[in-house]
This record gives structure tokens, sequence and C-alpha cells, in this order.
């Protein structure tokens, strides 16, 4: 969609951007305008050939993002009252606390949604971003695939957010059991939110861009 | 590669199929919970109401969002712009935004998400309690299938292009 083939597999440099040819793509629907039009004639979406403070709003919300996992590793996400006794548990809290049900499987699930795919987004993300500032030329493929995997996986994160709401309207028994959440529920949230505007506003154009630099 | 006039006309049928599964997935009780005879019900809406006392207000909108408000926007949006295709007639008005608008909402509707979500929930209270599923998790169930077949179908360069085409 934003390097157009011209018959020439394999090396970019001997491809012609849409930009080298005064054009811009509409990244929403694929029509291809002069460059000078502001808005898709197609699909009225907003053209522009490159994002130039996509890194700015990508750095804004990554670091929004991994300032609100702090707290929602530190605090409490479900806090259960039995009439014996009250407990609260964090998210790796309840990750121990599914091993010690018998669930590993479910345990794996939940320590790969809250714990290694955000922590996983922020490596990837800044890693992006980075080799975007530094015009890096390595490994320009594999960055576009790792692109669209921290895209795609990004929401998946939300599991353990949707897992304390279930809990807290379900066990809401009077005297024998209650859930109730937790404040990390809520940064938790955020920072999933945070890191997924952080993934999109990364424009994948810029980098390829680095190629056509030293060509 | 299916001809495009069929391709629509299944993407509209999933998306009304979705839709009907979405409306019963919201208006029947969703989990029972049993313990020592006591008794406790709740809806997707009481998942969502979950979060609504004092701090955790924000969230209860959030999630009501998420597997609620957004999924059905996007139905509609998406219904709203490819039924008229299907028929061979015009595009509505506002057919491009309607479209844009279901495919800017697409990573921020999560009801498949809430699935897992409910059976990770469904194994922690196993042991303390019986749980019994109401219809509306089996409508819900349809939904995450329905929806993942549905959204494998729409090519959305197909789409614009349809859509443009049939303007004028």
């Amino acid at each position: 969609m934003q390097v157009f083939d011209l018959g020439s597999v394999g090396s970019t440099t001997e491809l012609t951007t849409a930009r080298e040819a005064g054009l811009v793509a509409c990244r929403r629907c694929g029509q291809v305008e002069a460059m000078s039009t502001s808005h898709c004639r197609r699909c009225g979406g907003k053209l522009r050939s490159r994002d130039t403070q996509s890194l700015q709003k990508v750095w804004a919300w990554l670091i929004a993002g991994m300032i609100a996992y702090i707290p929602a590793n530190l605090y409490p996400m479900l806090i259960t009252d039995s009439i014996t006794h009250k407990s609260s548990s964090t998210i790796i809290g309840g990750v121990i606390e599914l091993v010690d049900l018998g669930s590993v499987g479910i345990a794996i699930v939940i320590f790969v949604a809250s714990v290694m795919i955000p922590v996983g987004k922020f490596l990837a993300i800044g890693y992006l971003a980075i080799s975007v500032h530094r015009k890096s030329t390595l490994n320009m493929h594999q960055r576009n695939v790792l692109f669209d995997v921290v895209e795609f996986i990004g929401r998946w994160s939300m599991i353990d957010v949707f897992v304390v709401a279930i809990l807290s309207a379900l066990v809401q028994l009077e005297a024998v059991a209650t859930i109730n959440p937790g404040i990390a529920a809520v940064s938790f949230a955020l920072s999933v939110v945070f890191t997924m505007l952080a993934a999109q506003s990364f424009d994948p154009r810029m980098i390829w861009d680095a190629s056509k630099g030293q060509a | 590669m299916q001809s495009r006039p069929q391709a629509l006309a299944r993407i509209l049928s999933l998306a009304l199929t979705a839709f009907v599964l979405m409306v019963a997935a919201i208006s029947f009780p969703f989990l029972d919970l049993n313990v020592q005879g006591r008794q406790h019900a709740t809806s997707v809406l009481g998942a969502v109401m979950a979060f609504q006392n004092g701090f955790a207000f924000p969230l209860a909108l959030a999630v009501a969002g998420f597997i609620v408000i957004l999924p059905l926007t996007r139905l509609m949006a998406l219904i709203y712009a490819i039924a008229p295709l299907v028929r061979g007639t015009r595009p509505r008005k506002f057919a491009r935004e309607a479209f844009g608008l279901a495919e800017t909402l697409r990573p921020w509707s999560m009801a498949e998400i809430f699935m897992v979500g409910v059976t990770v929930a469904l194994i922690k209270v196993s042991g303390l309690a019986t749980v019994h599923f109401g219809p509306a998790f089996w409508a819900l169930a349809g939904l995450v299938i329905i929806t993942v077949l549905k959204d494998q179908l729409i090519c959305r360069y197909s789409i614009w292009e349809a859509l443009d085409q049939q303007q004028n």
C-alpha cells in the first residue's frame, strides 16, 4: 500500500515511493491522490504524506502508558471479602493464585496478557521509535512486521480488566463473599488504552524512509 | 476469490446475525452463581456496572463502550454502509463516513476479548461456587464466532472501491 512495487522485489532502494512521485496514498482506503490534496476524494479521510508529529505522539502515549503501568502492578486488582478474611491480589498475585488452583494454562494466559504483552509492547514501540529516529536501515521488513504484530495484539491485554469486571459483578453474595475491583484495574486499563494509541500514532512509512536517505 | 456481490451479501448477513445476537446478549441473563443456597445472577450490563462505585466509574463507561456500545455502533454503521451495495443500488448518504467509522472502531470493540475474560473468571470462581450459564452467555459465544468470520471476509479496499464506483 505504501510502497509501489515496480517489479523489482527485494531491494527497496530501487522502488519509487508515492512521495517521490508527488503522490500521497490514503492510509484508510488505499486511494492515491496528488500530493497537494488534503482529503481523500474516495473515503474523505485526511491525507498526509508523512505524519511529521508521529514520533512525538508515539513517545507521549508510550510514556503515559508506562507510567500508568506502575500503579497497575503495585496496587490490588481485586479485593475479596469473605466471612473469615479480607484479601486483595495484584496482577501477579492473581496469576500465582491461579497456579495454586491448578489452572496453570489459564495462569499463563493471564501472565502473557497482563505482563508479557504490555512490557513487550513498551519495548517494541520504543525500539521502533528509536530506530526511526536513528534512520536505521537494518531489519526493515522485520520492523514492519513487528509494527503489525504490536498493533494487532495490544487490545488483548484487556482480558484481566474484563475478568475483574465479571468477578465483581458475579460474586456479590452478602455475608458469604464479595469481590470488588481495586484501583489497579483502572490504571491497567488506562495503560492498555495509552499504548494502543501509541501504536496507532506510529506512521510505519517512516521505517522505509531511511532506505531513501542513503540511496 | 469469490465474486464481490456474494462476499458483500455474506458480510451483510453475518453483520445482521451479529446484531441480533448482540441484542440477545445484552437483554438476557448472563451468568448465575450459586453458593450454599445463595444465588446471584448477573447480566452483561451487570459486568459493566461492577465499576460504577466511586473511583472506578470512568472504567464502567469504558467497559460499556468496549463491549456494548462500540460493537453495536460498528455493526450498525457497517450494515448502513453495505446494505445498498448488496442490493446493487446507490450507496446511502454518509455511507463513506459510516464505513470509515466502522473501520476506526475495529480495534476498540472487544467483545471477543471479553469472552476470554469470562472464561478466566469462571475458572477462578469454579472452586467457590456453581455457575449456570444463561442464554446471554451462548449468544455472546455465538457473537464472537460470527464477528471473527465477518472480519475475515471484510476486504476494506474492495468495499471502499465498491462504495466509490456506485457513487456515480
